[in-house]
């Protein structure tokens, strides 16, 4: 093998990675990506066993119950949207009041899959495939969105403290990432459960 | 510093570990009993088991930082934690990359020394037909802890040399996220004491895979083997994001993708499996909790399910899996070989590409397992090409190692011995791979003895000479010392031909018709005659590890003491850095300018590192 030419040394050689604190941000940005493509393994293959399961069927469910869950939901990452956008132009009033309103948003929507659709379903868990299947991709969902709730509270708290800066606010950029990727999930999980195939 | 037994991280961990098993039962129990319905073993078990995993991390201190992060409280850095020295810091948390190598490591030896002990409980009942030593129950147990034990002591392992080396061989100071590298590896403790306690529930009779129907009505143990395995799927998932995290984000000036050394590659096409699909497996574990916790139907025909989807989700990781841990295995042979042929490596790019090859079409082999599950009859042919395609950048690395010898200066040093054993071990493993993953000829073999040496094969040419390799080569990196020269070579010279017997042994048998998984067989003379071979030579197999093993213990208190660059490598972590590598690894940053494997050069440096002056700008 022939020695070869090597460019010239591009990088700043004196910046060493770990201590640059953009560095860290963008390091973190990936991590938290990673995250999302590893776990988004888990609601496809819910995906593949809803259809692998029910094929062109479906459970048969309260369809105006299912729109106003959505409805609330997509709403929630809309004022997600908001308060991650007042955070970074620095009004902090304006961060947490949008928050605040996702967090609610986050809520009703967990009463109304958990509190209300659970319980008035015309099956239960363990009535065949549509249960399993419906309780299951909810309930995998929901859990995420109540962790999202958790997490959002937690920045909602230390954003009232003063922690974060429109230059430096991470956590918040985390949970909000986090959020539209849990509502993002509910967009393929909606129509899979409530309007593809027929109604069982 | 504190001191008492309750200073020991992993002490309190187990403590706590038990205290959130009770906990969790409690839980359980006031809720049923607060609805009305009696107490319930099965359920109480579950959160128990959940419980314990959340109080192990509590105990041994893992979440410390997070908590004080969550609540707003400054948590140290990790890189300024004051941390025990000696032997006590491998047994807390600690967020240094090497330790966690280290702990790593430590647990991988112990997993694959309980793995196969059960072996050998398991192949002594197989000495003769019928039943004599064990029963039946308990033989099914032994042998699905043997095969689950083993293949996760086999993934810690892969994770102990991306951990330890993957920092040192980039340059960086330490992984990307110490935290969740600590997090990781401390999950992995509570899981493995989980799986291990499905034997006092009672076991399972399902084999390592748990194929419903049968697991849905197997004993308790199946869910605390469950539980166990899927908290180590979690373990397993944040440990390889970490290290993608750390090979595309903290490489030294200068060392593009293709300048880094080739086990980095490695690391990085096994991490991004493991990152991935490993949630399959833990999705299709928890949807067999379900089905036996709420009734669900899932997997039983009987209420709607279909077994086959559990085969799919299961080898859609499965298959995978085993590239998980064989991927770091390739890659500590293109590591060392360089290094002992005094050659550079042959073909680096298309070595590096043949990692990520393996890993992509990896994901795409998956129902070669299920030719006789009755599942669809359209997926059997385009599965079987999918597979015969791994044959292709397997075959890529194999002339790789080979024109990589080719006329090389050959030091037999005991890591090459192992190198050299893993390939023509590796080779039977890969010639028999083709003939199971053709049709005609897997439903002849399907569940035989065939697959079980086929399997051994792969295991120990891709993963355990490897990474016996790797602990002899590393060794002073890690304790300053040496390993034995002369007990490496008895391990060496014990291993080989006894695994050849134990696993030709088994090809024999397997293709005679002996299914495997069954604790008895026909009293014909073949039968016998060989299972006797298979078990002389698995008891020998397990006295090389276990001199192994000794040899580790021994060379970390007294062996020779290991100066400069023993094994005269160019790598970053030989050339630049005293034994044993200190901590926070380089003292100033290192800089690329040449090739990793040019040994036939002798004016040429792959690293150097960067003055301090030319450090100011
Ligand atoms: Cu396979």
């Amino acid at each position: 093998m022939s020695v070869q030419p090597y460019p010239a040394e591009t990088h700043p050689v004196d910046a060493h990675p770990v201590e640059n604190l953009r560095h860290r941000e963008r390091t973190n940005r990936l991590g938290l990506w990673l995250f999302i493509l590893s776990d988004s393994f888990v609601f496809g293959a819910l995906l593949f066993t809803r259809f692998y399961l029910l094929g062109n069927n479906r459970p048969e469910l309260i369809q105006w119950l299912g729109l106003v869950v959505t409805v609330v939901l997509l709403a929630s990452s809309f004022f997600m949207n908001r308060a991650e956008v007042q955070m970074s132009l620095g009004n902090r009033q304006g961060f947490l009041r949008n928050t605040l309103v996702t967090i609610v948003l986050g809520s009703l929507f967990l009463i109304g899959v958990v509190g209300v659709e659970w319980q008035v379903a015309h099956f239960g868990p363990a009535d065949g495939a549509q249960g399993a299947i419906f309780y299951t991709m909810t309930g995998f969902h929901a859990f995420h969105v109540f962790t999202g709730v958790i997490f959002l509270s937690l920045v909602y708290r230390n954003a009232k403290k003063g922690l974060y800066s429109a230059e430096h606010h991470w956590p918040v950029e985390a949970a909000a990432v986090y959020w539209h990727f849990v509502d993002l999930v509910w967009i393929f999980f909606y129509p899979a459960l409530y309007l593809i195939g027929t109604a069982l | 510093m504190k001191t008492g037994i309750l200073s020991i991280g992993l002490v309190r961990g187990l403590l706590f570990q038990a205290a959130g098993f009770l906990a969790g039962v409690a839980v359980v129990t006031v809720i049923r009993l607060a609805f009305g319905m009696g107490f319930s073993a099965e359920p109480a078990i579950v959160l128990g088991a959940f419980f314990s995993a959340i109080g192990f991390m509590i105990g041994v201190g893992a979440f410390s930082g997070w908590f004080a992060n969550a609540l707003g409280k400054p948590a140290i850095p990790p890189e300024e934690v004051e941390e025990p020295s000696g032997f006590k810091r491998y047994l807390g948390v600690s967020y240094d990359h090497k330790v966690i190598g280290v702990q790593y490591g430590m647990l991988t030896i112990a997993a694959l020394f309980l793995g196969g002990s059960f072996a050998l409980i398991f192949r002594s009942e197989l000495v003769a037909p019928g039943m004599q030593l064990i029963g039946l129950q308990q033989f099914n147990t032994l042998i699905g802890l043997h095969g689950m034990v083993a293949i996760v002591g086999m993934l810690l392992g892969g994770a102990a040399l991306g951990n330890f080396l993957v920092p040192l061989l980039i340059g960086a100071k330490d992984m990307a996220f110490p935290r969740l590298n600590a997090f990781a590896f401390w999950l992995a403790v509570p899981a493995v004491v989980l799986v291990l306690s499905s034997m006092a529930a009672g076991g399972f009779d399902t084999g390592w895979t748990a194929y419903p129907p049968l697991s849905i009505f197997a004993n308790m143990g199946m869910q605390l083997f469950f539980a166990g395995v899927v908290v180590f799927g979690w373990s397993s998932v944040l440990g390889a994001l970490n290290i993608v995290a750390t090979v595309l984000r903290m490489r030294a000036p200068g060392m593009s993708l293709f300048r880094m050394p080739i086990f980095v590659w490695g690391s990085l096409a096994t991490s991004i499996i493991a990152m991935t699909a490993t949630q399959l497996i833990g999705l299709s574990f928890q949807l067999v909790m379900f089905e036996r916790l709420f009734g669900m139907g899932f997997f039983n025909p009987a209420n709607g399910g279909n077994p086959i989807l559990f085969q799919h989700l299961f080898w859609f990781y499965s298959h995978p899996a085993v590239y998980i841990f064989v991927l770091p295995g390739f890659a500590v042979i293109s590591e060392l070989l360089p290094v002992f042929a005094r050659k550079p490596l042959f073909g680096y790019r298309w070595v590096a590409m043949s990692s990520l090859g393996i890993a992509l079409v990896g994901f795409l082999v998956w129902a070669h397992h299920m030719f006789t599950s009755g599942m669809e009859e359209y997926l059997r042919v385009p599965f079987m090409y999918t597979t015969l395609l791994v044959a292709v950048p397997t075959g890529v690395k194999f002339f790789s190692w080979t024109g990589t010898l080719w006329e090389g200066k050959i030091r037999f040093t005991v890591p090459m011995l192992f190198v050299l054993g893993a390939m023509n071990v590796f080779l039977l493993g890969g010639l028999t791979g083709p003939i199971l993953g053709t049709i005609p000829t897997d439903l002849h073999l399907h569940d035989s003895y065939f697959v079980v040496g086929h399997f051994h094969n792969t295991m120990f040419g891709g993963f355990v000479f490897p990474f016996i390799a790797a602990v002899h080569y590393w060794f002073p990196k890690i304790t300053g010392r040496k390993m034995s020269d002369l007990l490496g070579r008895i391990t060496f010279f014990i291993l080989l031909p006894s695994f050849w017997i134990q696993t030709l042994g088994q090809m024999q048998v397997g293709l005679l018709g002996m299914r495997r998984r069954v604790a008895d067989y026909d009293t014909l003379p073949e039968f016998q005659t060989t299972h006797i071979f298979i078990t002389v030579a698995g008891f020998l197999v397990g006295l090389a590890f276990v001199i192994f093993m000794y040899n580790v213990i021994r060379s970390a208190m007294k062996g020779e003491v290991a100066v400069g660059n023993v094994w005269e490598s160019r790598s970053p972590e030989w050339e630049l850095l005293p034994n044993p590598a200190p901590k926070h690894n380089y003292p100033q940053p290192l800089v690329v300018t040449g090739d990793p494997y040019d040994y036939s050069l002798t004016d040429t440096e792959y690293v150097e590192l960067v003055p301090v002056a030319g450090a100011t700008d």
